[in-house]
């Protein structure tokens, strides 16, 4: 992003954090920073810590040691009983959508206005209504409840619940995690039609090498607890590092990359 | 693309001013959190009648959708007034949000439009009541078609989980049937001993404790806890299995979840409640005696043997009668309930909460029919 003044501090800042759950060692001195404007991923194989990361990031978790700085303050704030305002300046979309499944659509993405702002009821509505026609999901689906739509639905009404107070970061467990092909493609363009149109950042959690490769600015694989690499997914298909190989060369990997180089010349 | 001047994070409150009719000066954070104000101003505000009208933007210090549908809105609002609209100042990013309401306008209003149809929602409810009422009529049916095939081969029953059945749900509920059938009888003795003592008729709180427990409110206190206590689980148990895809699982193989979950708590809950019905009579009896000793001066050797020529045996078959027709209601009805969850979370706390309501209403409803028909048989 051009329009970033150099000096001005990254947007999220995790530096030397280490969890463990019990004798179980998660992360070992994990440092890593995103960039305003950017889209950041985090990959790694099942079970090195991806969720954690970011559990802790948004402030759900406490790593065992080191600091986390999210929007310029310590993620700690997010802890306080009462609420910070951090928590209106990011969203957060969760792997299985989370939608209160006691509401309909539009209810489940009304909730932080309603909690969050004096707005009028009409001009929640409209809100909404823009929220939900920005993600593509089309107006009957509005008062509909979450069990009757389909997974792919599901998917994108949480990330409507997700930007609905317009945050500047927006967080993404595993978005495209079991949608078929089309769909998942689908979803990675509208993130990037998302982030243009309303100046995210975005931090997401993913196994996706397409999606990796098609939408990431930047990615940081996790594995044995650290960060094995960091940095464009161009430079970290080229590196020599044994686990980044087996992670970006499997017989998947080549098939992501040559599909992505097909695709764009 | 920074819309919002990051810089200036503690807003300043947005305001409008009117200056000379024509011209609407916006000022300060066009955000979610600040624009509500605005919003309000807007609404009562005099629009003139026609003729230009000017929106200058250059003041609006930071700016989101909030403030983008806000602005819209008053811009429609006065182009349907016959005005002549321009919007000036407005940063070039602040535009783009602008264009990106406009072009959604017509998709937002259709979305606030759709509202739930009244007469369709009720349309809906009747006929989900009426194929709820017809699938519970074919869950019977299918229940006593495998409680057949189960009594022509009997090496078909699944032991295992009715004995654990058994034990959960009979074995385990003993103390606290005990336990409250005993206080009942301690209650009913004690406000039968004000009453029979002016009459100086003591020898008949043999009667009243003796009768009414075997006959009614042991049968009842002991189907209503297990309601409580089992229909739900069943209810729970079977909702959470149909939920994780368990009995799809169970199909697949070629399984019938009939007759794996529910035949073998039917076949537990009927050994088991007459059981427990027995069980809460001895300790409700010995809760009334009990009592008769302490308040009434009648002995245990003289409250046993006025019991036997007072209280008939049909009493007591009669209560014990009731019980495994109380436990197939209740054990259907939460078996019922736990296959109507569909959904999620939500779904298996409401139809376990409709599983007691409903067997314990039921079961009320039996035992009046009961009382109505035997006193028609004078038994």
């Amino acid at each position: 992003m051009a329009l970033v003044a150099p000096t001005e501090a990254p947007i999220i800042e995790v530096s030397h954090v280490s969890t463990r759950f019990g004798p179980a060692i998660v992360h070992q001195d994990v440092s890593l920073t995103v960039i305003r404007g950017e889209v950041f991923a985090i990959a790694g194989g099942n079970g090195c810590g991806k969720s954690t990361l970011l559990r802790e990031i948004i402030g759900l978790l406490t790593p065992t040691t080191g600091s986390i700085r999210l929007l310029g303050a310590n993620s700690r704030e997010l802890e306080q009983p009462d609420g910070s305002p951090l928590h209106r300046r990011f969203g957060v979309m969760f792997q299985h959508g989370a939608l209160f499944s006691s509401m309909t659509l539009s209810e489940n993405v009304a909730v932080p206005l309603k909690e969050h702002t004096t707005l009028s009821a009409r001009l929640i509505r409209e809100i909404v209504a823009l929220k939900i026609a920005l993600v593509g999901l089309p107006p009957d689906s509005a008062v509909k409840f979450p069990s009757e739509l389909s997974g792919g639905m599901r998917r994108r009404a949480a990330l409507a619940r997700a930007i609905v107070m317009d945050p500047e970061l927006l967080f993404l467990d595993e978005p495209t995690a079991g949608l078929d092909p089309m769909i998942a493609a689908g979803f990675d363009d509208l993130v990037l039609e998302l982030k243009r149109l309303l100046g995210l950042t975005v931090v997401m959690v993913t196994h996706d090498l397409d999606s990796l490769w098609r939408i990431a600015d930047r990615v940081a694989v996790l594995g044995e607890g650290r960060v094995l690499g960091m940095g464009t997914m161009e430079a970290l298909a080229a590196s020599e590092d044994p686990l980044l190989r087996g992670y970006f060369h499997g017989p998947r990997g080549r098939a992501a990359q040559q599909n992505h180089v097909g695709a764009s010349p | 693309m920074a819309r919002r001047s990051t810089t200036e994070r503690e807003e300043q409150p947005a305001t409008v001013t009117l200056v000379e009719g024509r011209t609407l000066r916006c000022q300060g954070a066009w955000t979610m959190s600040e624009v509500g104000k605005v919003e309000r101003v807007l609404a009562v505000m005099d629009w003139p009648a026609g003729g230009a009208f000017r929106f200058e933007g250059s003041g609006i210090a930071a700016f989101d959708t909030g403030g983008a549908v806000v602005l819209s809105r008053a811009v429609m609002d006065a182009r349907l007034r016959g005005c002549e609209v321009t919007v000036e100042g407005l940063r070039s990013e602040y535009l783009q949000l602008m264009s990106l309401v406009s072009a959604n306008w017509s998709v937002m209003m259709a979305h606030v439009a759709v509202r739930p149809d009244r007469t369709q929602l009720l349309t809906a409810l009747l006929r989900r009541s009426m194929t709820q009422a017809l699938q519970g009529v074919e869950f019977v049916g299918r229940t006593s078609t495998a409680l057949l095939h189960l009594i022509r081969s009997p090496a078909r029953l699944r032991w295992r989980s009715t004995l654990n059945s058994l034990r959960l749900d009979g074995v385990n509920a003993l103390p606290i049937t005990g336990l409250l059938t005993f206080l009942i009888g301690v209650v009913i003795a004690y406000q039968g001993a004000e009453q029979l003592r002016k009459f100086g008729t003591n020898i008949f709180i043999v009667d009243l404790v003796g009768i009414s427990l075997l006959r009614e409110i042991a049968p009842l206190i002991a189907a209503i806890l297990i309601a409580g206590r089992s229909g739900s689980a069943y209810a729970a148990q079977i909702g959470t299995m149909k939920v994780t895809e368990e009995l799809d699982a169970l199909q697949t193989f070629g399984l019938s979840p009939i007759d794996l979950l529910v035949l073998p708590r039917v076949l537990a809950l009927v050994v088991a409640l007459p059981l427990l019905t027995v069980y809460a009579d001895v300790l409700g009896v010995f809760g009334g005696m009990l009592i008769a000793s302490n308040q009434l001066n009648v002995s245990f050797t003289a409250f046993l043997s006025r019991f036997e020529e007072a209280v008939a045996l049909r009493h007591f078959l009669i209560g014990i009668g009731k019980a495994p027709i109380f436990a197939v209601i209740i054990a259907l009805v939460g078996c019922y309930q736990g296959f109507q969850i569909r959904g999620g979370v939500d779904d298996v706390g409401r139809h376990t909460t409709i599983s007691v309501v409903q067997s314990i209403f039921l079961v009320i409803i039996f035992d009046a029919l009961c009382s109505i028909l035997l006193n028609w048989w004078s038994l």
